[in-house]
């Protein structure tokens, strides 16, 4: 049943990209998703894909897993592509009924859905190379800096590692409650809204019993091995930065000032 | 209502790079009345082969015939199956959710279509039944309760769905001594009242062996043993290879025999034990 969900997107592997260090990564995404933001015509695109296609070929993640990322926004390109088609002043070029779609609605359209696309694709190329836990060490590091003027990096950090590594325990409680429930004659199944809505209670409420449970099991866990928070921990496996961080951050600062030429000089 | 189990096979994430195969080719019948144990080490395959057995999970291949009636066919009613086949989970009171004790109790009965009024009674009966009394915890919060009494609720209430044949795995993990003497005492009790079949996974050799006329071994998926438990507990290397022990009574006394002590049973109880080392004592 509930075993069967794949969590995370994570996709295992040993590619040039994967073998980044989490913090090249998570600014090279950065520095791409900024750099879409500057493109301002189809041209400019057309370099993008290009080079975001070469990322995903040395990544070696198959095109299929790509595109998954895709499906949970559809709706939402679906509607930008709409609403701009249908909202934006200009030249008319067909009219069906109040509805009109302009040369310009259509052009921003396309544009603004080519964006969104491709804003999704590259930012889920850094969640299918990267385990979670090493993102979420990218981030802490990332974020250290601003420890000084208050934004508490390591906890923020152990908090996402912590939530990631309980998902699937808690799935499997989830799992275990509903079985037990089930074996109660519970169904969860059948019947209107409101009856299926009601007929969570009995799952919801051990399920957040346990969770407490859980955490406090955690939290004393981590006392008693004298956890006190980040400053001063050190860690078994460093993050170091390689030759091949510096070559992907040059390729970064190339592409983006290509973008940037071609948007702004030509 | 006999319970016959036919060639039952299970996989796990079928098809995909990490399947496992949780049960291979069992077989084995319960009859009326029976009290039977299955024992096998961890992820032996006892609790995916109980989960088959109230239609949790469907097998791959292989038939469950409940009465006659073969359960792992899609068109028969779960609900039916739950009104005849009763399971408590390991560690049964994580599944306590109602404000009072009396209507997490009422939820199963409930469920199977009955009346307010049958309900009531029923509920009153299953808590007399685990040895609480009604007027003392009905109208508590469950989560007020401890452990022992908490996991007395929770079987209470899949008792009051009056189940002929009563499924528990490992009803006493984690438990106290005294409330683990308590469970067994009240499962002792239900076999006893309700005349049901009672099938227990258990890790304590101690109590299958004086509780059980029928024991299961489990090794890796398959049924490997079948018989009485003093038939099954005779075949200690077996039973060694595989990950398990000895009664305690039993393995004191073959140690004992080590010594060179002549003692001729295996007693699978304490007391037994009792009478063959006085009746040694006595000879000398």
């Amino acid at each position: 049943m509930i075993r069967d969900i794949t969590l995370g997107q994570y996709y295992p592997g040993d590619s040039k990209i994967h073998g980044l260090d989490p913090r090249t990564k998570i600014i090279c995404t950065f520095a791409y998703i900024i750099s879409l933001f500057l493109v301002r015509d189809f041209l400019g695109f057309a370099i993008t894909v290009a080079f975001l296609s070469y990322t995903i070929f040395l990544s070696k993640v198959p095109l299929k897993f790509i595109f998954k990322g895709l499906k949970p926004i559809f709706f939402i390109i679906i509607f930008t592509f709409t609403v701009n088609m249908f909202m934006t002043k200009g030249e008319t070029l067909v009219e069906i009924w109040f509805l009109t779609i302009t040369k310009e609605g259509l052009y921003n359209a396309f544009f603004m859905g080519l964006r969104l696309i491709l804003l999704i694709i590259g930012s889920s190329l850094l969640t299918l190379t990267t385990k979670p836990i090493n993102l979420t060490d990218g981030i802490e590091r990332l974020l250290s800096p601003f420890r000084k003027i208050g934004v508490p990096a390591h906890e923020l950090a152990m908090m996402m590692t912590i939530a990631l590594r309980f998902i699937p325990t808690l799935l499997e409680e989830t799992d275990k409650i509903m079985k037990a429930q089930m074996a109660r004659g519970a169904d969860f199944e059948t019947g209107n809204l409101l009856r299926r809505a009601k007929s969570l209670i009995p799952l919801l409420v051990p399920l957040f019993i346990s969770a407490f449970r859980i955490a406090q099991d955690l939290a004393m866990a981590m006392e008693a091995r004298c956890y006190r928070g980040g400053d001063h921990r050190t860690r078994m496996n460093a993050m170091r930065f390689h030759w091949r961080d510096a070559l992907a951050s040059f390729a970064m600062i190339g592409f983006i000032a290509i973008i940037l030429l071609q948007a702004y000089v030509f | 209502m006999p319970i016959q189990v036919k060639n039952l096979t299970h996989i796990y994430s079928e098809g995909m790079p990490y399947q496992t195969v949780a049960l291979e080719d069992i077989s084995f019948e319960l009859a009326d009345g029976s009290f039977v144990g299955i024992i096998g080490h961890t992820g032996s395959g006892k609790s995916t082969l109980i989960q088959h057995l109230n239609g949790l999970l469907k097998p791959k291949s292989g038939n469950i015939l409940v009465d006659g009636l073969d359960i792992t066919d899609p068109s028969v009613k779960l609900r039916d199956i739950r009104q005849t086949i009763g399971l408590v989970f390991q560690y049964p009171e994580y599944q306590l959710f109602e404000e009072t004790v009396e209507k997490d109790i009422a939820f199963g009965p409930l469920n199977l279509g009955l009346s307010e009024e049958e309900t009531a009674e029923r509920v009153k009966e299953a808590l007399e039944l685990v040895g609480l009394s009604y007027e003392e915890i009905g109208q508590r919060s469950p989560f007020d309760l401890s452990g022992g009494q908490k996991r007395r609720v929770a079987i209470a209430g899949v008792i009051a769905m009056r189940p002929k044949v009563l499924i528990l795995d490992e009803p006493t993990a984690g438990l106290d001594p005294k409330a683990h003497k308590d469970i067994l005492r009240l499962i002792r009790t239900v076999h006893r009242e309700e005349r049901n079949t009672i099938l227990l996974v258990s890790h304590n050799m101690g109590d299958i062996a004086a509780m059980t006329d029928k024991v299961l071994v489990m090794h890796k998926g398959r049924m490997v043993m079948e018989g009485t438990p003093r038939e099954v507990f005779s075949k200690t290397e077996q039973l060694i290879v595989m990950g398990l022990e000895l009664p305690p009574s039993s393995k004191f006394t073959e140690s004992l025999k080590c010594r060179g002590i002549d003692l001729a049973g295996l007693p699978l109880t304490i007391e037994e034990a009792e009478r063959e080392i006085a009746g040694w004592i006595g000879k000398q």
